[in-house]
Order: structure tokens, then C-alpha cells, then sequence
């Protein structure tokens, strides 16, 4: 098997005396779609915060491409090669479809300027389906396309890792499947991916490998079909009665 | 490469420079001492809204850089040449909103706001402190520079300002200073040094705030701390940029210009209401005009445009 590009080592945060994510360990390799999953409040987003620097770690190693990239700050991290979506949408709101997504293009892992970086933007506007909204203001968007514009401004600086909180959450059935053929043809591209995600569909046509949290622990990993029939996965997400 | 309207932008924007530079030729001095007014709050409104105007940020230390400079004038005025004073004014400038900016541009919102209101009142205080040691009242700073020659400087100072806020405007810098106004979080997770984005920024209007108090340093011939360190010209420099607009570079002149003419007919005739007036202006922004009469022009001509598209 190839290296790890990202690996998790005894990855601990503490908010006071809460352990909101307990020595968590797992490995991303190269073209890999990892799932994080698991009930509310078991810390998976919390993970994603502190991969990509939005949290600062109070134990253990996080690991990119053999760099050590935890204690860093959220923008040294964008520069090694992470970006995200945020699980509530964050957009620009002064600027335009297009300025959104040429701001994730010019000061990240792969940085343009001006007529390559308007180019990338527009490759991308066709590549995540926005075709003749780039100069469109982004309050005057539907939400699927938001969340379109949100993916395109990761993307813009050809990440080594794509983190993704929740991308497909409070889309309808339709924009659901319209969503999960994105990721999916993302992956098909070659992209290492790492997404939170409640949507039980797309965990299970999208990910290779699941990591099970609950209570912030580690409590299952493997393919979607062995966590998903794992008991103490049901256990967590159902309860007793239903193990 | 500069596009068309740009283009046309810089022409109309030189031959306005050219025609308030050549004010002292065929204005009368009440022109001219209005001019120097008019001048000194475009360069500290305009150098004030390049910082505030993208990130949001409410400066109030516009005073405490400005006392800082027509200090640097004060002290050094028998011993360098007036333009080393200005240069190392800015430069004291500079470093001064360094340190204030490392130390407070981590807090956000209104803790920013009372800090540097809290530093013009701090750095008063030290000189105060610094005169009663020496048992010295105020300074006297004697030059032979006319009002024109101030007038000038300040115009230079001006035009040195629209420059360089036009480039950083086109600048990634610039970019990235937006992009922190509008996100922050997303600012950092785009590769964004924020804190770095910012304290430059605040560097540049620090600097020019302390060149304009220098420049100004000889027009008041005798200094005291209360006069160089007014906290009233904090608040007049933010309420002017406000009512021009912080948004466009251009925005906080159109602002200067009405409020200084109607702010001097009022302090001249009704001298006691100077106060009043300027409360009154800072409600009408926020209530009427928030994105200042650049705001408003803006919305006029878009207007205008599409009337025209309709006949």
C-alpha cells in the first residue's frame, strides 16, 4: 500500500474539562475518499476543525505528506495543501461568484494571479455546474449552488487534501443526487478527499474507508459495508435495544 | 496593463490633482486656509479608509499618530531639514501602528475600537508626563514655510496617497484585506496571513497620519500635547470618511469636502454648536446614507443608466 498523505496521531482536543475528541488516530492515502462519521456530538467536525486549523490541538500529531502540520495556523495549513467547506456555508458576500472562487485560488497551496487565476475560476465555474453565474452576486443564489460556489473556491488551489463538513446536508433529494455525482466524479479525478457526512447514500457509494466516531472516540474503521454492520456502530447510532 | 475607464480615471483624477495644487496661484488666503484644512482631512480620511474601509476595523488613533508626527516636527525642527522630520515621522508612524497593531488587531470589533482610542489619550499623557519632568510647556516649531508651501506638501501627500491605495487596490494584498472584510475564518482558511494582511495595512495610515501632523507642525507655531492630540480629530477624520464612503478610493474626498466648508461656516458663526453638527452628520449616515454619498452616487448613476436602457 502507498503512503499516508495524511495521518492522525493520538489527535486529542479538550474544551475545559470536556474531551470533545479522544485520541483519535487514522490514516488518509493518496486518492483515498475517507468518511467520518458517526451521531452528533461525537466529534467529527471537531476532527475537521483541527486538521484544517480552525482549532488548535490540545495533544497529539497530525501529519501531511510526512510534515508535521499540527500547531501550525489555519493559513500555513491552506498553504501546505488542506482546504475546506464550512458545514454552514461561508461566502464572500461583497464579491461575485467568480471573485469567491479566485479568492481560494490566489494565496493557497497553488497560488495565481490575475489572468491565470480568472482562467482556473472559470474552469471551475463549469467544472462544479455554475455555468453563467460567475458574475452573479452570491445572495442571489439557491443553496445547492452555494454550496456549488463554497467547493469551487476549495478546489481553486489544487489541494493535496479536500476536508468537506457536511457538503451535502440540507440538499432535497433531487439536489442530493446531483450533489453525490459531484463528489463522485471529484474522486473519479483522483482527489484525496476527508468528509463529515450524515448521509447514509453517500457514505456508502462515496467512501472508501469509514472512521466511526462516537463520544469523541474511535470506536470503528473499515469499508462502509464492515463499520455499517459493525454492532457497536448500531449500538452508538440506535442505542441498545436495536444491537 | 490598464484598462479604458481606468485610464480615464487617472487622467481626471491628475488634472483634479493639478488644479488644487495650483490653488495658491489664484485663490485668496481664506481659500487657501480652507484648502489646508480640506487637504489634511482628504489625506488622513482617505489614508484612514484604505485600512478601515475593507476590514471594518474603527480606528480612533488617528490623533495619537498624528500628535506623534507633529512631535517628530516639534523636536527635530532646529536640528534636521523639514523632510527628514516628515520621512521619519512616517516612519515613526509606521512602527507605531506596528506594535499597536500586533498587540490589538488579534481582537476584534469594538475591543479594537477603545484601544486605540485609549492609545491617542496614552501617548498625551506620556508627552505630558515627559514635559512636567523637564519642566518644559509646549514647543515652538519656526519655520519660513508660507501656508502654500504646507498646502503643497499636503497635496503631494495627498496624490502620494490615492497611489498608493490605487495599487494596493489592484493588489493581492488588497484582495486579501476584502476578503478578511467580508470572512475572516474564510480569509485564514484560503492561505490568508491575516494578522499580517492587517498590521500592514494599519502601517500605511499610521505613517501617513504622522507625515500630515509633521507637515502641519509649522502652521500651529507653538505645540502643546491637548492641541496636537486632540481626540476630536480622531472622531471628525472617521465621520468624514463615513459620510464620503469607505468603499471606493475616491469616497472619503467627496465626504471632506462638504463637511469641512459647512463645519468652518458653523464654527465661525455659531461656534458652540460645532459639536452638534457633528453628531448630527454621524446620524444621518447611519440612519440615511450607510455607504456614504460614494454610495449614493453610485446608486444615482446606476439609476440614470437604466432609465436610459428603458427609452
Amino acid at each position: 500500500m502507498s503512503e499516508a498523505v495524511l495521518s492522525l496521531r493520538g489527535v486529542t482536543k479538550r474544551f475545559g474539562g470536556l474531551i470533545a475528541v479522544n485520541t483519535i488516530d487514522f490514516q488518509v492515502r493518496p486518492g483515498q475518499v475517507v468518511g467520518l462519521i458517526g451521531p452528533n456530538g461525537s466529534g467529527k467536525s471537531t476532527t475537521l476543525n483541527l486538521i484544517s486549523g480552525a482549532l488548535p490541538l490540545t495533544e497529539g500529531e497530525i501529519h501531511l505528506r510526512g510534515s508535521t502540520i499540527s500547531g501550525l495556523r489555519a493559513d500555513k495549513i491552506a498553504r501546505r495543501g488542506i482546504s475546506r467547506t464550512f458545514q454552514l456555508v461561508r461566502l464572500l458576500p461583497s464579491m461575485t461568484v467568480e471573485q469567491n472562487i479566485i479568492a481560494g485560488a490566489v494565496f493557497g497551496h497553488r497560488r495565481r494571479w490575475g489572468a491565470e487565476a480568472r482562467q482556473e475560476a472559470a474552469r471551475l465555474v463549469e467544472r462544479v455546474g455554475l455555468v453563467g453565474k460567475g458574475n452573479m452576486a452570491v445572495g442571489q443564489l439557491t443553496y445547492i449552488d452555494t454550496k456549488r460556489v463554497e467547493l469551487a473556491r476549495a478546489l481553486a488551489s489544487d489541494p493535496t487534501v479536500l476536508l468537506l463538513d457536511e457538503w451535502l446536508a440540507g440538499l432535497n433529494p433531487t439536489e442530493l443526487q446531483v450533489g453525490i455525482d459531484l463528489i463522485h466524479s471529484l474522486r473519479d479525478e483522483g482527489r484525496t478527499i476527508v468528509l463529515v457526512e450524515h448521509v447514509m447514500d453517500a457514505i456508502r457509494s462515496l467512501c472508501d474507508y469509514c472512521v466511526v466516531m462516537s463520544s469523541g472516540a474511535k470506536i470503528a474503521e473499515g469499508t462502509p459495508s464492515q463499520v455499517l454492520s459493525d454492532p457497536e456502530v448500531i449500538r452508538a447510532y440506535l442505542g441498545d435495544d436495536d444491537a | 496593463m490598464i484598462a479604458g475607464k481606468e485610464l480615464q480615471g487617472v487622467i481626471v483624477a491628475t488634472i483634479l490633482l493639478l488644479i488644487a495644487g495650483a490653488l495658491p496661484y489664484y485663490g485668496s488666503d481664506y481659500l487657501l486656509s480652507l484648502g489646508i484644512t480640506i487637504a489634511m482631512f482628504t489625506v488622513l480620511a482617505t489614508s484612514w479608509a484604505l485600512f478601515s474601509g475593507p476590514t471594518h476595523y474603527i480606528s480612533l488613533a488617528t490623533a495619537a499618530f498624528f500628535g506623534l508626527g507633529t512631535y517628530t516636527a516639534g523636536l527635530g525642527i532646529e536640528t534636521l531639514p523639514f523632510w527628514v522630520l516628515i520621512g521619519l515621522a512616517g516612519v515613526l508612524g509606521a512602527g507605531l501602528a506596528a506594535l499597536v497593531g500586533l498587540a490589538t488587531l488579534r481582537l476584534s470589533g469594538v475591543y479594537f475600537v477603545i484601544f486605540t482610542l485609549g492609545l491617542a489619550e496614552l501617548v498625551r499623557q506620556v508627552i505630558t508626563w515627559g514635559q512636567n519632568m523637564t519642566g518644559q510647556k509646549g514647543l515652538y516649531v519656526l519655520t519660513d514655510f508660507t501656508e502654500a508651501n504646507l498646502y503643497q506638501m499636503l497635496v503631494a501627500l495627498g496624490a502620494a496617497v490615492f497611489l498608493v491605495g490605487w495599487l494596493i487596490n489592484r493588489s493581492r494584498l488588497g484582495f486579501a484585506l476584502r476578503i478578511i472584510g467580508d470572512d475572516e475564518t474564510v480569509a485564514a482558511h484560503s492561505g490568508i496571513n491575516t494578522a499580517l494582511a492587517k498590521v500592514l495595512l494599519f502601517m500605511v495610515s499610521g505613517a501617513v497620519a504622522a507625515m500630515t501632523g509633521a507637515i502641519l507642525a509649522p502652521r500651529y507655531v507653538y505645540i502643546e500635547p491637548a492641541l496636537a492630540f486632540t481626540p476630536l480629530l480622531s472622531f471628525q477624520v472617521v465621520i468624514m470618511a463615513l459620510l464620503g464612503g469607505v468603499h471606493r478610493l475616491w469616497g472619503p474626498i467627496v465626504g471632506v469636502i462638504p463637511f469641512t466648508i459647512i463645519l468652518e461656516t458653523i464654527s465661525a458663526n455659531f461656534p458652540n454648536q460645532v459639536t452638534l453638527f457633528i453628531g448630527i452628520v454621524f446620524l444621518v449616515i447611519v440612519y440615511f446614507i450607510p455607504r456614504g454619498f460614494a454610495g449614493l452616487i453610485e446608486q444615482m448613476r446606476d439609476w440614470s443608466r437604466s432609465r436610459e436602457g428603458l427609452t
